[in-house]
């Protein structure tokens, strides 16, 4: 059972990675971007390619798919979503979910509709026990990466002066353009982070979740899952939101089979009727 | 001097068409309809189908049984709809002779009606549930039966000492069809049998994996649509099922030729029952293959591009007994009870099913050179889908 607990929080990890760059850039930055899934996607083919065609090792391909994620959300903040921010969340819908039927697209041409591999290194195969437990040492991995990710990112906009700039820009970017923050390059600089975790959570994934152009459209509704039911207004919201349905979805599946995959939307459901602003909701103007 | 170049030119233009359309006229080329899902989730099927087609029209020329045949690909993405409304166009439309193609049960299903009522033989050379042939008289199937492939494992696994099993299939009609098939047979040879069906949408395997591991079966039965096949046996390696001694075992989708050398060392040593395996050892199997990887580089034929090689090589056929007639109940009357060799083996098509009768092997995923392949080591002779033959 606790085996199975701890899959489960594995599990929620990925989520987490992959739905807290959208509660970023959905939360903070108040833009619907369903395209989401793309940058997570180039994430796992970027760390796809670096492994079979570079020869570079799991742990260096990781911040490569970081980078490079980040780097192309920088250059489509720019040129394509800018221009967005001030339409409505109808338009910014059917703008981001274009892009996504363009990445799915482009994708299939470019690289193949086939599933894509990756060879995790020696260490980071195969189990161990511990009390019992076992522990699948890859989901240990990806726990202390989302770990760590999680804390970095709290600190991030809670602590310091980026972060509450942003959260300042974020609430009312007029007046707070007029003390001098450079709000453009604020949300440029937040929109890169959020596609870059996305780009992470999407190389974290192929080897739980595996790789194909579909990825984008397959996984959004997990995404969205994660970032309604956790609210997009902090961090902790998503991280707790991501866990309790990773559980809730893994516990489920191995005790009742039957109905396990309708479990988590079970459980969406009765959240958002008990707290319909999110798990830690602080009251929006 | 401008105004005469244009009118000679013109002229020229008219000439030429003129000449071609005679030309066409004279051969009488004949439409084929090839509906595949070319792009979305399931285009590794198109794709390997497609490639196979044109490989055969490589090889074995266009011209079969006096008409030049033509092919009209379209993509339906893997959606019924547009399968049905493509074929109805290609019916209507493009006056196709034979439909074929069909990656999957629905789209082959949606089809069937059309078939009937326009009197056009649709060659399945994908779509593997059973009861597919029975949609309509003008169905005629090139690729196998999930039961067909499946039941064969029970009885290997009851003869190799497995008593008891732990199926694992994804919940749609060909995993239910590989389960119910599988575990029927299974039981009625002594074994015990525990299952659980997967969402077919299901990024994680390991809860369900998790059960099996607490059940401590002999051997996992699986199937899952061959995309996902990788993600389960990774999950099954890393949840050290192999080492507690648990066999696995399954009907081949799970280590389809297409995507196995992706996989890796965690796909060897399990054991499968399947139609084709690219290692097929013939002669006429290797210069297939060969062939097909020169012509499609990275690219290792899998059983669907059998499937649809052999769809062509029925058309051909056909068309040869009834010597260029094309008409779809003629058609039909000289696919049944057609025979040849393929590069899987001997088939024929039965006669009352219009479904294919094949030789099923055991098959064992092992490293051979420096890649992995299906090495088939046991041959259960020309198996009928063992659903319609009980009926």
């Amino acid at each position: 059972m606790l085996t199975i607990l701890f899959d489960g929080i594995a599990y929620g990890m990925v989520l987490f990675v992959l739905g807290c760059g959208l509660s970023v850039t959905m939360g903070l930055m108040n833009f619907v971007n369903l395209a989401h899934g793309a940058f997570a996607m180039l994430g796992g083919y970027v760390t796809v390619l670096a492994m079979q065609r570079l020869g570079l090792p799991f742990l260096a391909s990781l911040p490569l798919a970081f980078l490079a994620a980040a780097l192309v959300g920088l250059v489509l903040e720019r040129l394509l979503y800018r221009p967005m921010y001030a339409k409505s969340h109808l338009d910014q819908v059917m703008f981001s979910i274009g892009l996504v039927f363009m990445a799915v697209a482009g994708t299939d041409w470019l690289m193949g509709s086939s599933q894509q591999f990756i060879r995790l290194p020696a260490w980071l195969q195969g189990r161990f026990e511990i009390a019992g437990i076992g522990i699948g040492r890859y989901r240990l991995f990806v726990i202390a990466v989302c770990g760590l990710l999680a804390v970095g990112l709290h600190w991030g906009f809670t602590r310091t002066r980026f972060g509450s700039r942003l959260r300042a820009a974020v609430d009312d970017a007029r007046v707070a353009r007029g003390l001098g923050i450079p709000v453009n390059r604020l949300f440029a600089l937040t929109f890169a982070i959020g596609s870059g975790l996305a780009g992470l959570g999407g190389a974290l994934g192929v080897e739980l979740m595996g790789l194909d152009p579909t990825f984008p459209l397959k996984f959004m509704i997990y995404f969205l899952i994660v970032v309604t039911v956790g609210g997009t207004s902090s961090i902790t919201g998503p991280f707790f939101a991501a866990m309790l349905l990773g559980v809730a979805d893994v516990v489920g599946k191995y005790l009742v089979p039957e109905i396990g995959a309708f479990i988590i939307y079970a459980l969406m459901v009765v959240l958002l009727l008990t707290r319909p602003n999110g798990l830690f909701a602080r009251a929006r103007a | 001097m401008t105004l005469r170049r244009t009118i000679l030119s013109g002229m020229l233009g008219l000439a030429l068409a003129g000449s071609t359309s005679t030309l066409a006229l004279a051969q009488e080329a004949l439409k084929i309809g090839l509906i595949l899902p070319m792009t979305g989730p399931f285009a590794s099927t198109g794709r390997q189908i497609d490639a196979a087609v044109k490989l055969f029209l490589a090889q074995q020329g266009a011209v079969h049984g006096g008409r030049k045949l033509e092919v009209v690909l379209k993509d339906d993405t893997g959606n019924a709809d547009q399968t049905r409304r493509l074929a109805q166009e290609l019916v209507v439309n493009d006056k196709v002779a034979v439909l074929a193609g069909f990656g999957l049960t629905p789209l082959a299903m949606a089809t069937a009606q059309i078939a009937t009522q326009a009197k056009v033989p649709q060659v399945v050379m994908a779509a593997a549930t059973a009861t597919i042939t029975e949609a309509s008289p003008f169905i005629v199937r090139t690729s196998f039966t999930l039961p067909q492939a499946s039941e064969p494992m029970a009885d290997w696994a009851a003869a190799n000492g497995i008593k008891k099993v732990f199926t694992v299939v994804t919940d749609y009609g060909p995993g239910i069809d590989a389960e119910t098939s599988f575990a029927n047979k299974f039981k009625g040879a002594g074994g015990t049998v525990e299952s659980v069906r997967v969402p077919l949408r299901n990024p994680d395997f390991a809860p369900f994996l998790q059960r099996v591991s607490e059940a401590k079966p002999d051997a996992l039965f699986v199937f899952v649509p061959s995309g996902v096949g990788a993600q389960f046996m990774k999950q099954f390696v890393e949840r050290g099922l192999d080492k507690a001694g648990v066999r696995l075992i399954g009907p081949g989708d799970v280590v389809d030729d297409d995507i196995l050398e992706g996989m890796g060392e965690v796909a060897l040593g399990t054991i499968t029952t399947h139609h084709y395996s690219a290692a097929h050892d013939s002669p006429a199997n290797k210069a297939f293959v060969q062939a097909f990887q020169k012509a499609n580089p990275g690219m290792r034929p899998n059983f669907m591009a059998v499937g649809g090689y052999d769809g062509m090589v029925l058309i051909a056929k056909a068309l040869e007994a009834t010597k260029g007639d094309a008409a779809g109940d003629k058609l039909i009357a000289a696919m049944k009870g057609a025979s040849w060799e393929s590069v899987r083996g001997p088939v024929t098509i039965d006669p009352d099913t219009r479904d294919i009768i094949q030789n099923i092997y055991v098959r064992k995923t092992e490293k051979v050179g420096s890649e992995l392949f299906n090495v088939e080591f046991a041959t259960i002779t020309a198996v009928k889908d063992p659903v319609k033959a009980r009926k």
